[in-house]
């Protein structure tokens, strides 16, 4: 039988180390939404929506109530909009108006985001694509809730350089159309290389094709648990280390999992996936940089860091994988810039710098996240940035990703401001010298070779 | 049968499982287990309880005991018991 002092572990854990679930995430295939009248298109992905998630925050809040656990997002994936809107759409103002249905039908469900106005780009571009990767500036401007997707390289595939090159100046565009707001639009893009059809976390979720119609994928997240954990074992060898970071990531992921199946039983949805990943928010006590700094660096980007996170990313996996029956979506350690307090406060005093992070990126999920630019950064050079991160993850086989706010208007020694969970960020410098030819060769990288691995 | 676990943390004093447990008999909830213990002057108890007689639902209850707590200065929660299997158990 349970003893008090397990109850009162795990509700220390929830009150005083930040354990949260983070997202309960429905995907819904919009795919038998598809129509060549763009009108009727649109009257259906509504419809879709707003009856298939009437109920997500009702459960959401129950599961809240009954297990007095936080779940801070409920949120919404659909499949790409360049699929679903290819025969309607002849124009990227045609795709605008699928944006603001999907907005208003995330209002009207009451989540604060809906991800999946993406495209999949990552050997060729249709039409299609295309015009919806061209609509992002305005659609990114005019709508509250949408969050937008672009995978632009995979293993399978190399690098689709066209694309690549596209986005540099897609990216400056949006920068420039919410430039009121320090650029905010791009913290709602993200591109990537191996994207996962599973993922649950925002701005990258979509429900990709080879889902089912419905589904519920679940992220949890607590870096203050394992900080915590690691807090107690201060001067312990690496072998503890990692004991105690898998032990502590099978509680932590075991939370994930009760609420996924009971969010699954609630919806009368299947249960998709729990996301192993340790997303950090910009509060004290739920930071990733906090837990490279217990494990004995000064701060993070300090020499040794892109160690730690290896050992914080792959441990995390250990424990997290043998504690729910079924893993996906991008499943590592979080590092995005803005969101992290630890991590604002390297960029801020020079420890971390935009190169470190993209070794620190070789070794966990994800990428170059929630990074803030000089606004005068040509669209060539951020096209530079992508290439780097999209070859890390096409040659190691991962997932990787871009999202790269050139803040207009603002340059190194300024802070942009995003607010809420988006955080701030110091303006990180970036490497001067340009890549203009090499962004204008245009065409593919072709895919790696998969023998030889040295 | 499902079993909640009920947590009070607070400052001691006279009473608390007296009102406590008043409150849980009108609302017909079956005590199954409780341990309690003092930490630096503070008040910790855990009651495991059956839920299955009551008239109320859980957010009810829930509700109810959250109220409770404020009046004598502790923090009263519900939870299902499955949370504290899961993390604690393999």
């Amino acid at each position: 039988m349970i003893n008090l002092n397990e109850v009162l572990e795990t509700n220390k854990m929830i009150e005083k180390e930040n354990l949260d679930v983070r997202t309960i995430t429905l995907g819904i295939s919009l795919l038998d939404c598809i129509s060549d009248s763009l009108q009727k298109l649109n009257e259906n992905i509504y419809a879709k929506i707003t009856e298939t998630a009437k109920n997500l925050i009702s459960a959401g809040c129950q599961i809240e109530k009954e297990y007095a656990i936080p779940i801070v997002n409920k949120r919404i994936s659909v499949t790409p909009i360049a699929l679903i809107g290819a025969s309607a759409c002849k124009t990227p103002e045609d795709f605008v108006t699928i944006a603001k249905t999907l907005d208003r039908a995330a209002q009207k469900v009451g989540v604060n985001f809906i991800g999946g106005y993406s495209a999949l780009p990552s050997k060729g571009m249709t039409k299609a694509e295309k015009d919806l990767i061209l609509s992002l500036p305005e659609a990114l401007s005019s709508t509250e809730r949408i969050c937008s997707s672009v995978n632009l390289a995979s293993t399978k595939t190399g690098i689709n350089m066209d694309a690549v090159a596209l986005m540099g100046k897609v990216i400056k565009k949006i920068a420039e159309a919410t430039k009121d707001r320090d650029s905010f639009g791009c913290s709602k893009l993200v591109v990537f290389c191996n994207a996962p059809d599973d993922n649950p976390f925002m701005a990258g979720a979509f429900h990709g094709v080879t889902e089912g119609d419905t589904v519920i994928n679940v992220g949890v997240s607590g870096p203050g648990v394992i900080r915590s954990a690691l807090e107690e074992i201060k001067d312990a060898d690496f072998t503890t280390l990692c004991e105690t970071i898998k032990k502590t990531a099978f509680k932590v992921t075991r939370l994930g999992q009760l609420v996924a199946i009971e969010a699954s039983r609630l919806l009368n949805i299947p249960f998709g996936i729990v996301d192993l990943s340790l997303a950090p928010t910009p509060i004290v006590g739920d930071s990733i940089a906090e837990i490279l700094e217990c494990m004995g660096l000064e701060k993070a980007g300090a020499p040794g860091t892109t160690a730690a996170l290896a050992i914080l990313n792959d441990q995390v996996k250990k424990g997290g994988i043998m504690a729910s029956s079924s893993v996906g979506g991008l499943s590592g350690a979080f590092i995005p810039v803005s969101e992290d307090h630890g991590m604002i406060d390297a960029a801020a005093c020079g420890a971390l710098t935009l190169e470190k992070l993209e070794a620190m990126t070789c070794v966990c999920s994800v990428g170059l996240d929630m990074v803030a630019v000089p606004g005068k950064t040509s669209a060539s050079t951020v096209s530079g940035i992508i290439a780097d991160e999209m070859a890390i993850g096409m040659v190691n086989q991962k997932t990787t990703a871009v999202r790269i706010i050139p803040v207009v208007g603002k340059d190194v020694g300024d802070t942009a401001e995003f607010g809420g969970l988006f955080g701030r960020c110091p303006i990180m410098r970036v490497n001067p010298f340009s890549c203009d030819a090499f962004i204008a060769r245009g065409g593919r990288i072709p895919a790696p070779i998969h023998s030889f691995k040295n | 049968m499902k079993k909640s676990i009920i947590t009070v943390v607070g400052k001691d004093q006279i009473g608390i499982i007296a009102k406590v447990c008043s409150y849980l008999s009108e609302s017909r909830i079956n005590i199954l287990d409780i341990s309690q213990t003092i930490v630096g002057g503070y008040f910790n108890m855990m009651m495991i309880v059956d839920l299955n007689e009551s008239q109320k639902n859980f957010l009810q209850i829930s509700d109810g005991l959250e109220a409770l707590g404020k009046g004598i200065g502790c923090i009263i929660k519900i939870q299902m018991e499955d949370i504290f299997n899961e993390m604690q158990r393999l």
